[in-house]
């Protein structure tokens, strides 16, 4: 290499399959972006670019549980007594649903890699339906979370003893389902451009990782609930 | 107050000295590396100026014995600092068994100072030399920080909370006393005096004062009033704990904890009764939360930590 | 000596119009959104940063009264930290530089990074309409119950402009971290990387593991006011003390964040204006992932007298120390490369000695800070102000304007003009040194800060400061001054004007969109200098 001048050896006399490769792909799926040099890289890139956001994502959330630890520590009685409060039954039936829909979304990947088009659309609008189910149930709770008072603030209404304590459950209760509820309604519409791209056909055993990477984001949510059921819903519940 | 321009603060404290002491080498470590690094990039950015547009240096990767070397020592030097500093800040955060006890409540946006024998102070604290103070000291309402400059010591105001600094005035005169942490519009008007004064003269002070009785007593009246009295009694069987020198014991509340009776258990005992109960008794203790301010809870504390206990019947 | 041309085709004029910049997916477009932004927002601090210093000339504090200057130093604080300090190397310098110093066409997701710009231009429009219609008063650390309950000002605004413009830095961070692990050209092993990229990979690793603990943090202010939720709030039980533990939780990485680039600009600048590797390349290179390693076990040194337990303030003052370790390597390791080099007086060199210089000393007096017992008399004190701007300011500000200059000539394909630059870089040099250094002497005589007004016997000191800060905003408009000119009217720069080594050094000055025309297969170390240099300069 000359100490100003422009690097001289092609990428031509060092991997001409890499090169081929290159010219395949970009013709057969127009899939291609431009910034990388073959699918394989871009799915690499986009697989760790949705694992590293999911780390934040645990940071993001990890902050709440802290907190929720924190003050779990220092007022156990409050928090029993208030998680006693919430719909036990309700909250199970979400969590099945959840979990079904996880399943649901698995199906909808498997397929995606086996090329078989109808089971991919079908499984993706079943993970809706169930995704939706959820909010619809949660959204229900959080009704009469409302009618009966639970909401923190000037309307709070709660036993004396441990009025003040069970305020912050409360608090945390609807902050931490609240941010759930968020990451479910920007996963249903993560889902909604995965079912489009499937129906426009773009998805393909070659090229299914944009399915791939929405399951993992969807797994992550679902997981997220398996943790907040039983630190919200199940305290002191044993027997 | 001084005017002109000092450039270093008076050292008007006993643990002063040892602040200023571990200062004055960090001083002497700061300067000694900044003059080195800055001499040898101006030494050598001189010396090996580029002489000609076409000049290339000379390719040296690395050494690892100057790694070693420059790690190690640092590392060594730091480690004395924090062994230094350390061993002074335990001497900060442990007040000496024997002190002149003040109360300090901040709100935005002054400094009440409660003399246990009744005297109050706003913005301005007297205190004799040469003995240990301690200040005990809460918010009303956001966080604050007291900070004497001359006696080298801060610690930020907690609201629900109590804090304790101490120090041992050295020097009669006067010294700011400001609060350190922001508190909202009127934080750097939130500034007082800490007044020294030789003991005779803060004798004189002392008698000088207060209309109202002590604290203590004024706890007493308080006591009665808020019909405590009718639960917590000298002989055991009442409802509540007997109160008769309990302060400053060890005590294993019901849920297995070991805690020291201090200003802080009673207040928290005042405020949210339930959070530790002793043994044999029911919670049932109803909470004065928003019922006693927080002068009041100053002066429930200095008449609970007066109560002696009783000959014969008094239980611990 | 050839007569320079500029390339006929490069990413400046490849595409016309408002539509062409603000749909870009051009890395190296985004970059100059960037630059534009975040300069706006740095005169924006800096204006407030004159207020503040013409307000405390007088111990009375004549200029403005307590409640503007609260907001005064509020928003400077937010404005400088959250809009420029953080971003700034990373997404003006980063975005610009690091496909094409890996040798990749752009960064791995291009729309994602147009996105970020949008996120921060929102958030920074929160921020700003809360400014304008009133501003904040709570401090950039925003404590409770302050900030919850007492605060009277536009604190939910302000909290939604930082909560949104902390995913921009989030999706930066991303996007770079998965750049540099999958889109490295063939033969750019992870030690043959510019010692800029692993900087900026370190400042990555932080951004996407710190900014959503902030994030959450400040949302959780908002909701308390909001809902009057009570975690922070003694009064239901709630502690203020864990406020602080979760900002600074990611504050403390925060700085790190701000200083972590303006190390990489340095070594770049350092191995080209003295023509020779970097001394120590290995540990320069882990000493820039310890730093973000340890930077986040520190916190609790920001609490010392906050609260905290002897114990705990033990385990942080320990470990404050060896955070500082990292720093001082690099520091004797770039001093080491000026041994035997090939020393340059131009520009950009002399912000990285000053850097350095600067930089050692704001270091040092971190000792301090980190020293328990002096800890407690200088905590809040204009002693920890000092300390921070010499970093902040001393450092990072230097570093960036020092990598503005070095790679002005490849952004824009020209030349400044270097006398105005130099004399610039002395103006901000004496400026910096007379406004910060007069406020470690008051920081250690008692002054505490955010002090709208204060004690006579300090007035002396405080009109020095002032004096300097003055000198420091002239210094700091006149390279915007001749930055501008040059685009227009500076001498053509040809794709190597410094003769320095660096995959930028091999295209042309402006780039070609596409960056390489060939994706390049590196063969040669990092800084690998022969034996004599071709440039395009006398």
């Amino acid at each position: 290499m000359s100490p100003d001048g422009a690097i001289t050896a092609g990428a031509h006399d060092i991997d001409p399959v890499h090169r081929v490769a290159d010219d395949l792909d970009e013709v057969r799926h127009g899939a291609l972006a431009h910034q990388f040099d073959n699918l394989e890289q871009q799915r690499e890139a986009a697989t760790l670019g949705m694992w590293a956001f999911l780390v934040t994502e645990v940071l993001f959330f990890g902050v709440l549980f802290a907190v929720y630890g924190l003050y779990r520590m220092w007022y156990p009685e409050a928090f029993t007594a208030a998680s006693h409060e919430l719909h036990l039954w309700l909250g199970t039936v979400n969590t099945a649903v959840l979990i079904t829909s996880s399943l649901t979304m698995a199906l909808a990947v498997h397929a995606a890699q086996t090329g078989e088009r109808r089971q991919l659309l079908t499984f993706l609008v079943l993970t809706m339906i169930l995704g939706a189910a959820f909010l619809g149930i949660k959204g229900y709770e959080y009704y009469s979370g409302f009618v009966e008072n639970h909401l923190p603030g000037p309307r709070f209404q709660f036993e004396a003893e441990h009025f003040q304590h069970a305020q912050i459950f409360f608090s945390l209760y609807f902050i931490m389902t609240g941010l759930h509820a968020v990451h479910m309604i920007i996963g249903l519409a993560v889902m909604a451009v995965m079912l489009w791209l499937s129906w426009r056909g773009t998805i393909s055993p070659e090229y299914y990782n944009p399915i791939e990477i929405s399951g993992l984001y969807w797994h992550f949510v679902d997981i997220v609930w398996i943790f907040l059921f039983p630190l919200l819903y199940l305290i002191g519940r044993h027997a | 107050m001084t005017s002109g321009t000092p450039l270093f603060p008076i050292n008007a404290s006993t643990i002063a000295s040892r602040v200023d002491n571990l200062y004055f080498f960090l001083l002497a470590i700061t300067a000694f590396f900044s003059l080195l690094i800055a001499g040898l990039i101006v030494f050598y950015a001189v010396k090996y100026r580029r002489r000609s547009p076409a000049a290339v240096g000379v390719s040296i990767h690395g050494g690892l014995l100057l790694e070693v070397a420059w790690t190690v020592i640092p590392f060594v030097i730091t480690m004395v600092i924090f062994v230094w500093g350390a061993s002074v800040y335990f001497a900060m955060a442990s007040p000496p068994a024997e002190t002149l006890n003040v109360y300090v409540v901040g709100k935005q946006w002054m400094w009440k100072f409660q003399h246990l024998d009744g005297q109050r102070e706003i913005n301005q604290l007297h205190v004799p030399v040469g003995r240990n103070v301690k200040l005990i000291m809460t918010s009303e309402d956001v966080i604050h920080d007291l900070f004497f400059p001359a006696f080298r010591v801060k610690a930020d105001v907690l609201p629900g909370r109590y804090v304790n600094i101490w120090f041992n005035a050295t020097k009669p005169g006067r010294y700011h006393l400001l609060c350190a942490e922001y508190c909202g519009t009127r934080h750097s008007g939130m500034i007082g005096e800490v007044v020294v004064l030789e003991a005779n003269e803060y004798q004189d002070w002392l008698s000088g004062g207060a209309a109202e009785g002590s604290l203590a007593s004024a706890g007493e009246k308080l006591f009665a009033d808020l019909a405590c009295n009718t639960c917590h009694r000298p002989e055991s069987g009442g409802r509540g704990p007997v109160l008769n020198g309990l302060f400053g014991s060890t005590i294993v509340t019901a849920t297995g904890e070991t805690i020291v009776v201090d200003e802080a258990h009673i207040r928290e005992s005042i405020l949210n009764p339930s959070a530790k109960v002793q043994p044999g008794y029911q919670p049932i203790m109803p909470t004065f939360q928003g019922v006693v301010s927080e002068e009041g809870l100053l002066q429930l504390i200095e008449y609970v930590k007066s109560l002696q206990p009783q000959p014969a019947v008094g239980a611990r | 000596m050839p007569t320079l041309l500029v390339p006929p085709h490069h990413y400046l004029n490849d595409g016309y119009g408002i539509k062409s910049w603000l749909l870009t997916r051009d890395h190296k477009r985004i970059a100059l959104l960037y630059l534009a932004a975040v300069t706006v927002f740095f005169f924006v601090g800096g204006a407030f940063a004159v207020l503040i210093r013409l307000d405390l000339a007088t111990p009375a504090g004549d200029l403005v009264s307590d409640e503007t200057y609260n907001k005064l130093f509020t928003m400077h604080g937010v404005m400088m930290v959250f809009f420029f300090l953080i971003p700034a190397i990373p997404s003006v310098l980063g975005n610009f530089l690091v496909p094409i110093m890996i040798g990749a066409k752009d960064l791995a997701f291009p729309k994602l990074n147009l996105a970020s710009w949008y996120i921060y231009m929102l958030g920074g429009t929160f921020t700003l309409y809360a400014l304008v219609t009133g501003g904040v008063d709570t401090g950039w650390t925003f404590y409770a119950p302050f900030s919850t309950v007492s605060s009277t000002t536009n604190v939910i605004p302000t909290a939604l402009g930082i909560f949104i413009t902390g995913f921009s830095s989030i999706l930066t961070g991303l996007n770079f971290i998965v750049t540099i692990h999958r889109m490295r050209a063939p033969g750019m092993t992870w030690f043959r990387l510019p010692l800029f990229i692993w900087s900026t990979y370190a400042t990555s690793l932080i951004n996407v593991l710190g900014t959503p603990v902030i994030a959450i943090t400040i949302l959780l202010v908002a909701a308390e006011r909001l809902f009057q939720f009570g975690f922070f709030n003694p009064a239901v039980g709630g502690d203020p003390v864990l406020f602080q533990h979760l900002f600074w939780f990611y504050s403390h990485p925060a700085v790190y964040i701000m200083v972590l680039p303006a190390m990489g600009v340095i070594s770049e600048l350092v191995a080209a204006g003295c023509r020779k590797p970097i001394f120590g390349y290995p540990f320069v290179a882990f000493a820039s992932l310890a730093i973000a390693v340890l930077g986040f076990l520190v916190w609790g040194h920001h609490m010392f007298v906050a609260g905290e337990s002897v114990y705990a303030a033990l385990i942080f003052s320990v470990l404050s120390f060896l955070v500082a370790l990292p720093s001082a390597i690099k520091v004797f390791n770039w001093t080491a490369t000026m041994y035997k080099g090939a020393v340059s007086w131009e520009t950009p060199m002399l912000y990285a000695y000053g850097f350095i210089g600067l930089f050692t000393i704001g270091g040092l007096t971190g000792l301090f800070l980190a020293a328990l017992a002096v800890d407690v008399h200088v905590t809040d004190t204009y002693f920890v102000v000092a300390h921070f701007h010499y970093i902040m300011v001393g450092g990072t500000i230097m570093g960036y304007l020092g990598g503005l200059h070095y790679w002005w000539p490849k952004i824009s394909g020209r030349r400044y003009n270097e006398s105005l630059a130099k004399f610039s870089a002395l103006i901000i040099f004496i400026g910096f040194n007379l406004t910060f250094f007069p406020q470690f002497v008051l920081g250690y005589l008692g002054m505490p800060r955010r002090y709208h007004a204060y004690p006579e016997e300090f007035q002396v000191l405080n009109v020095l400061s002032s004096a300097g800060a003055s000198i420091l905003g002239v210094g700091y408009l006149i390279p915007m001054l001749y930055l501008m000119w040059s685009l227009r009217y500076g001498p053509v720069a040809g794709s190597n004007p410094w003769g320095a080594v660096g995959l930028e050094w091999t295209i042309t000055s402006p780039p070609p969109t596409e960056n390489f025309a060939e994706t390049p297969i590196v063969t040669w170390t990092a800084y690998e200098y022969p034996a004599r240099v071709e440039t395009h300069v006398a």
